[in-house]
């Protein structure tokens, strides 16, 4: 299918899913009126009030709920609304779903797709703007996506409902809008595995989410300064590519990890740790400084990452 | 026998059986043999009996910390339960979850909880899959007095009440949660009036009158087999022993402690069974039976293997190697 939202690939995917196995189903806040993003628009129709459940604010119930009809045989899609609003569920995702295989010796396999669209969308402050994706993959028993593009998104969907263990998708709300291109038939992403963005040979650079479209800027506008960047979309982070980035990092010695998040403990600081531990190499990190995200639109821009803050660490980097 | 004493018979078996387990269990954990914390439930058996024996073996039950009761009552396997407080290989959980996470999928036991009302939103879900799977076994899920003043008691009731799900609800009241008096952190009418406002009926019960429980049990289950929707259970009982098998409760009022005693509902089942014209002696035998068989688990799981350290990493994510 050409040139389709990311929003609408992930409505394609879903749809292809449930369509294929009546064990799934959706449970969320107004998802029978479509989602608050469209994203389910047109299901209540095609699958009717048991299988698209608008439920009330309940996070903690939506959660839990989610991994109790798993335990039974079903296989169900837990809709967070947006993802700041999964703190209100911790204990359900991180005490629960997370550890429920393990803890009962392997006697259960919670099969979920927790689907929270997360990071900085129209001025929408400090409680509706976080990317915490970080937090999440330092736990043990969850699969972390985080994808950027229609197709990955369409991709990732259908892994995620296929997959026997938890998966969180963050759908990048800043992204609900950007087009591309998907298959008729939509296969599943391979956890684990980056996109290559841009091939190059000055310096890895690694991004995902809604922080991708911003590095590749960056990398065109260093292609115009004829500095080629290697570019590394990692789509998931648990688990997530250490090959190929350190394959990348061993060639270009230079390491440039940018993301939405907060930089101090985010996700970048395990990349460039991990790939510090095992290759020579000069790294730097782009992302958000540690203050909550303020509403005021010109405070926001100045502490929001854009290309020309991941243009300027890369030269930076360079010159060391 | 009158079907009736053959009944009371049962669950007095059961009673004495898991007051065995648990004091043999809390034996091992003194004499050093049981690593982390054991959370009795003495004295509070008649619930676990009296509700589960109106349980089918495909209908799923959730617990709390203090489970072993529940677990033992719904049928899990006390060998294997035995050997998971002990760490050992074999237990329910390979020796991964210990007292507090003991499960057992193949009775139906979805889980003991280590977090208080950690498994209401879990029995509303598995009830609500069960519902779209078209299943006719419902949920019971047990939770103590502590458990009502946290949000998911009042989300899962809504929940289960919205969707008319089938959940029996049992709020295993002691009266105490951990080391403070629930009365004294509790306001408004308490646990059956909360779930009255929240349209789910709730039946009062003498918690340590096992033949009440059993009756009472058995009423809000046909209701919610029925598809009336949720039912609650409000039994009242007493923990005869502390928090942990380590506290020994001595910050409670003796006169308390006493009253509690005389009101064992072990020991009260046995005279309501005396009355009926059972022999000592059968009485007796269920005591000593259970005692004998939990020695003997304690025996084999003390020098039973270790799980292999392999195993701490399997069960994470993905396939196993």
């Amino acid at each position: 299918m050409p040139n389709v939202t990311l929003a609408e690939a992930t409505r394609l995917a879903v749809l292809q899913e449930m369509r294929r196995d009546p064990r799934i189903w959706v449970l969320g806040e107004d998802v029978a009126r479509g989602g608050l993003f469209g994203q389910y628009r047109g299901f209540l129709e095609e699958f009717g009030e048991r299988r698209i459940v608008s439920t009330p604010i309940s996070e903690s119930t939506i959660m839990g709920a989610g991994l109790g009809a798993a335990l039974v045989g079903t296989r169900p899609i837990i809709e967070m609304r947006i993802f700041d609003f999964v703190m209100c569920a911790m204990d359900e995702l991180v005490n629960q779903i997370a550890k429920i295989r393990y803890m009962f010796g392997g006697q259960a396999r919670p099969a979920v797709v927790v689907r929270m669209p997360h990071g900085i969308w129209r001025n929408s402050a400090a409680q509706h703007s976080q990317m915490l994706e970080g937090w999440f993959a330092h736990l043990p028993g969850v699969i972390v996506c985080c994808p950027s593009t229609p197709a990955d998104a369409a991709a990732t969907m259908v892994a995620a409902i296929r997959s026997d263990d938890p998966v969180l998708v963050f759908d990048p709300k800043n992204l609900w809008g950007a087009t591309g291109d998907i298959a008729d038939d939509i296969a599943p992403l391979e956890f684990g595995r980056a996109r290559h963005a841009r091939h190059g040979d000055a310096l890895t650079m690694v991004s995902w989410s809604a922080c991708m479209p911003l590095a590749e800027e960056a990398a065109d506008a260093l292609a115009a300064q004829g500095i080629s960047v290697d570019l590394l979309d990692l789509r998931t982070l648990a688990p997530w590519d250490a090959d190929a980035v350190l394959a990348s990092a061993r060639r270009t010695g230079r390491l440039l990890v940018a993301h939405e998040a907060v930089t101090t403990a985010g996700f970048g600081a395990e990349i460039v740790a991990h790939v510090a531990e095992r290759v020579a190499v000069r790294a730097t990190r782009v992302g958000f400084p540690s203050v909550p995200i303020p509403f005021s639109p010109p405070l926001e821009a100045a502490l929001r990452v854009d290309a020309a803050k991941i243009v300027s660490a890369a030269r930076g980097l360079l010159a060391t | 026998m009158a079907t009736n004493s053959a009944r009371l018979l049962a669950l007095l078996g059961m009673m004495q059986r898991i007051r065995a387990f648990e004091e043999t269990a809390m034996a091992g954990h003194a004499a050093g043999e049981v690593p982390g914390p054991l959370h009795p439930s003495i004295g509070q058996e008649a619930v676990a009996a009296g509700v589960c024996a109106n349980l089918r073996i495909d209908d799923r039950l959730t617990s709390n910390h203090r489970g072993h009761g529940h677990a033992l009552a719904k049928g899990a396997d006390a060998a294997r339960m035995m050997l998971e407080l002990y760490g050992r290989a074999g237990g329910s959980c390979g020796g991964k979850g210990g007292s507090m996470h003991i499960a057992d999928f193949s009775v139906g036991m979805l889980g003991a909880n280590g977090v208080v009302s950690g498994g209401i939103p879990i029995a509303v879900g598995a009830a609500q899959g069960l519902q779209m799977l078209g299943s006719d076994a419902i949920v019971c899920c047990m939770f103590g007095d502590g458990a009502i003043n946290r949000g998911p008691f009042l989300e899962g009731l809504n929940w289960a009440a919205l969707y008319r799900l089938p959940v029996l609800f049992v709020c295993e009241d002691n009266g105490v949660a951990a080391f403070t008096a629930t009365a004294s952190v509790t306001a408004g009418a308490g646990v059956a009036a909360r779930a009255e406002s929240l349209g789910v009926p709730a039946t009062s019960v003498d918690g340590n009158d096992a033949a009440a429980v059993d009756a009472a049990t058995a009423a809000l289950v046909g209701a919610v087999r029925a598809g009336s929707g949720p039912r609650l259970l409000h039994a009242r009982t007493y923990r005869l022993t502390g928090h942990t098998s380590t506290d020994a409760a001595g910050w409670r009022a003796a006169d308390e402690v006493a009253a509690a005693r005389d009101n064992d509902p072990i020991t009260r089942l046995e005279a309501v069974l005396r009355a009926e014209g059972v022999a000592q002696a059968t009485l007796d035998a269920l005591r000593a039976d259970a005692l004998r068989e939990m020695a003997a688990l304690r025996a084999t799981a003390h020098v039973a293997p270790w799980p292999d350290a392999a195993t701490a990493f399997a069960d994470v994510i993905g396939e196993n190697a």
